[in-house]
């Protein structure tokens, strides 16, 4: 059974913290050790930043072969979130039906369990992502 | 004073009616209306369980009014469905907001651990030991199928942030009562709980509401008339009627907290939710009396009075109880069997 | 440096081998292309395998001292080295020994590329695959290689307006080649319905969209382009090899719709070749999915960003066309055995500058161009191939 390997992101995994290059401002999640842009200057200044969990969607899939773990959830959305703060994050899209779904769609992080080890071992928690039916309706108005 | 600083709840967002499942188990399709006064209830996802409830729900109330996670000195989450036998569900709710000084604990009384857990909170900050406290009633609670609980075990959570500062609604008094009642339990090893069925009702939860009811206003010198709004344990539909019509309740008075019909019995998230409905709608100067129901058995009662300091409070920032009851999607009995894990194993 | 060219060439047939393993693949391809090349086991100085996942595929690693263990040449005490990267781990194989023989470090080594992807149920294999993307970030959210994939489509399809339908091309022009190749996979030809019909993967993208699971093996074997001409009367010139990388995850990048290491690899291998993309005569492109194939295209130059698909729809593609694309039948229909697929386009190409290539040979081919990513286009690796 594998705890270290999830327990070890636990704090980024349960609440959208990234890091932030204080050289340049670039915001990152994952978090990174190094800067992509400004490299060596940024090592060990790089500064933990939690998102917001806000976003929209920026590309997205209905997935009908899953990895293991994800049997029960067929067909389950993924998508590529933009956040507001710059980073774009992979997770799974819940509590919507897939044909819903689209490109530019407003959507919230929600607290949900990812994966489970077997029925023995520990549940790892994590982040997905729901429509922010708030925000869609603001929209809807705009219109 | 002593009191909530802030409060959010959160209810998945898939229903069953209850027609549904009586139509799986050759009950007439109206039976759970007209017998439970129940006609859906909340299911949660397959990806949810307590803890994402009791995240979720603390989330809502830190989005109403965040308090640093170094001035909470205390999470108490109560909980018959803990994912976890052994591992606790607050030491994960301390990890997400960062209170890592927090004195941390699970507790464990059927549908009243909620109200355990606010009662906890309440005497440590009155006791001066800590600051604020967080109290979640929370639940995923399983029926067995084709059982009666089946038309009402639900999933839904609340949780309370109590202090002295800043409080919105003032707990004046709390009292309990408790007796060796074994109306439901569940066997360690045991799937599902098992029920005395009708013996639920008059020695369980009528006898310890209807005492612990009578007590509270007793101490307080107060009548049924005195109150706004009354809020009691819900495990169907119709007993917080009849009890309430025999403290001297009437229906306006339950009404606004009575989210059972629509969800089902959250179990531990019940008295807290059904309280949580009411304060998105009271008004300063309002009064509340909530009392909850434990099987085994026991009842927490509460006085609550709303202060001033609603007027200031930010309401609006998270969704409130009604309107997540309506924001529903409603799911067949298989697709409910899956999300609860009653035909799949973990793959 | 010095020039470096393929004197042999090999092959397994691609598909799935259930009475052969790992090493009965490697061990074939192997003797195949030394064979080919006229030469004994003992003129081998080094042998470069590209291979991705022995080690969850079929609990093997070591790979390299296992495949030379059993071609016989564990007493020659020779150099075998496993590369990886991904699916595009037989490129990096063949960069590898090309780097080896240019530096002049050895004269002649052999480069191979295996794996054994069917002795494990449908998904367990996604889930190794999975392994090309970013296991903590992507993959443990729930994204399959093939959902990084259709996110790729789904957004080209947003930005450019491709349909379904123009995508259901690229596997129809595979597969009218793949039914040309008797070592393919899949040897018949499809229709886009057919393509748009088949069974949803990750949405827009069906499993006609998607390349098979394959076992197989291919093998080259490489010498300086000094002593070629001892070996063969045909050697090919590698007259460009070039490896490039980008972020591993998807979400990393600023674009879904291009792949910055493909740019990268094809600038660099052109100006390497003295080359430009009008002088490539055949393409074999990286079509694990149809629309890394169209990324592939435009990248290297051979549309503008968003007309890929009109080369398609043109007929440009056929093996008969202006330019013919994964003759072979490309990952598609050939099939894909992950680390022996960047060899195994090798080969293909070998074998079209050479005239073998039979009913899909390709008119009057002089110049080839091989493209082999690794991930959601992370890692790229582009070589071109001509007559001597």
């Amino acid at each position: 059974m594998v705890v270290p390997r999830f327990w070890r992101e636990r704090r980024y995994r349960y609440n959208l913290i990234g890091t932030r290059c204080p050289e340049c401002g670039t915001v990152y999640f994952p978090p990174r050790n190094v800067c992509p842009k400004c490299g060596r200057k940024s090592l060990g200044k790089m500064e933990e930043f939690q998102l917001s969990g806000e976003g929209k969607v920026y590309s997205y899939t209905i997935v009908h072969q899953n990895v293991l773990g994800f049997k029960y959830q067929k067909p389950y959305i993924m998508a590529i979130i933009e956040t507001p703060e710059g980073p774009k994050i992979t997770g799974q899209i819940v509590d919507v039906e897939p044909e819903k779904v689209y490109i530019g769609m407003p959507v919230k992080a929600v607290f949900r369990r990812i994966a489970e080890d077997g029925k023995a071992g520990i549940i790892q928690y994590g982040y997905k992502f729901v429509p922010d039916w708030n925000k869609m309706e603001l929209e809807k108005e705009g219109t | 004073m002593v009191g909530i600083v802030t409060y959010g709840s959160y209810i998945p967002i898939y229903r069953i009616k209850t027609a549904e499942i009586a139509r799986m188990w050759g009950d007439s399709p109206e039976h759970p209306e007209k017998g439970l006064n129940i006609q859906s209830k909340s299911v949660p996802g397959y990806d949810e369980d307590a803890a994402t409830i009791a995240v979720e729900a603390l989330r809502n109330a830190l989005r109403r009014k965040n308090i640093p996670s170094e001035k909470i000195g205390a999470i108490f989450v109560g909980s018959e469905s803990h994912p976890y036998a052994v591992k606790p569900t607050a030491s994960l709710i301390a990890e997400v907001i960062g209170s890592y000084n927090a004195h941390a604990a699970d507790l464990e009384f059927a549908c009243k651990a909620g109200t355990a857990a606010m009662q906890n909170v309440y005497a440590m900050v009155k006791a001066g030991m800590i600051e604020y406290g967080v109290a979640i009633g929370t639940d995923t609670s399983q029926g067995q199928p084709g059982d009666a609980l089946d038309y009402s075990a639900s999933a839904g959570g609340t949780a309370f942030i109590i202090g002295k500062e800043g409080v919105i609604a003032e707990i004046n008094e709390t009292v309990s009562f408790v007796t060796d009642t074994p109306d439901f339990w569940r066997r360690e090893g045991q799937r599902y709980p098992s029920h005395g069925g009708r013996f639920t009702g008059e020695p369980a939860y009528f006898k310890h509401i209807i005492s612990a009811a009578k007590l509270l206003m007793e101490k307080m010198g107060t009548t049924a008339k005195d109150y706004d709004y009354v809020v009691f344990h819900q495990p169907n539909g119709k007993f917080p009627y009849r009890v309430g019509k025999r403290l001297g309740f009437t229906k306006e008075q339950i009404d606004p907290g009575l989210l059972t019909p629509y969800i089902g019995n959250t179990y531990s998230g019940a008295t807290p939710t059904g309280l949580s409905a009411v304060l998105d709608i009271s008004k300063p100067g309002d009064r509340i009396l909530a009392v909850s129901f434990g099987s085994g058995a026991g009842s927490d009662a509460f006085d609550i009075t709303v202060t001033e300091e609603m007027e200031r409070f930010n309401r609006d920032a998270a969704p409130k109880v009604w309107d997540m009851i309506k924001r529903a999607k409603y799911i067949d009995y298989a697709t409910y069997l899956k999300f609860r894990r009653m035909i799949v194993e973990v793959d | 440096m010095r020039d470096v060219a393929i004197i042999g060439a090999g092959e397994t047939k691609y598909g799935e081998h259930w009475e052969k393993s790992l090493r009965d693949l490697a061990v074939e391809a192997g003797l195949k292309a030394l064979e080919d090349a006229g030469i004994c086991a003992e003129d081998i100085q080094a042998i470069f395998g590209g291979n991705m996942s022995a080690g969850s595929f079929v609990g093997q690693d070591h790979v390299g001292a296992l495949i030379a263990d059993f071609a016989g040449l564990a007493e020659t005490k020779i150099p075998a080295l496993r590369i990886e990267s991904a699916c595009a781990s037989g490129a990096a194989a063949l960069h590898a020994g090309y780097m080896a023989v240019a530096s002049g470090l050895y004269d002649i080594v052999l480069v191979g590329g295996v794996e054994k992807m069917t002795d494990l149920p449908g998904d367990m294999v996604t889930d190794i695959l999975a392994g090309a993307a970013d296991r903590e970030w992507e993959v443990f959210l729930g994204a399959t290689f093939p959902a990084l994939g259709a996110m790729m489509a789904q957004r080209y399809m947003y930005e450019y307006g491709l349909t379904r339908e123009q995508m259901a091309l690229l596997p129809v022009i595979a597969h009218k080649h793949g039914a040309m190749n008797p070592d393919a996979h899949f040897q018949r030809e499809v229709t886009v319905d057919q393509v748009l019909n088949a069974p949803m993967v990750a949405d827009p993208l069906t499993i006609m969209n998607c390349s098979p699971v394959s076992d197989g093996a291919a093998a080259v074997v490489l010498a300086s382009a000094d002593i070629a001409r001892k070996y063969t009367d045909s050697p090919i010139k590698i007259s460009a090899s070039v490896a490039a990388n980008d972020y591993i995850s998807l979400h990393a990048r600023n674009s879904l719709t291009t792949s910055p290491s493909t740019i990268e690899a094809g600038k660099k291998a052109y100006k390497m070749a003295k080359k430009e993309p009008k002088d490539i005569d055949l393409v074999e492109i990286h079509d694990a999915f149809s629309i890394i194939a169209l990324i592939g295209i435009e990248d290297l130059g051979f549309a503008k960003k968003g007309e890929g698909i009109k080369l398609a729809e043109e007929g440009q593609l056929y093996y008969d066309g202006d330019l013919p694309y994964n003759v072979s039948g490309g990952l598609k229909a050939k099939g894909h055995p992950v680390g022996a697929t960047g060899v195994g386009q090798v080969v293909e190409i070998v074998k079209q500058l050479r005239n073998e290539a039979g009913k899909r040979q390709v008119p009057d081919a002089r110049v080839g161009l091989a493209h082999n990513v690794g991930g959601t286009m992370t890692s790229s690796v582009v070589h071109i191939l001509e007559v001597m």
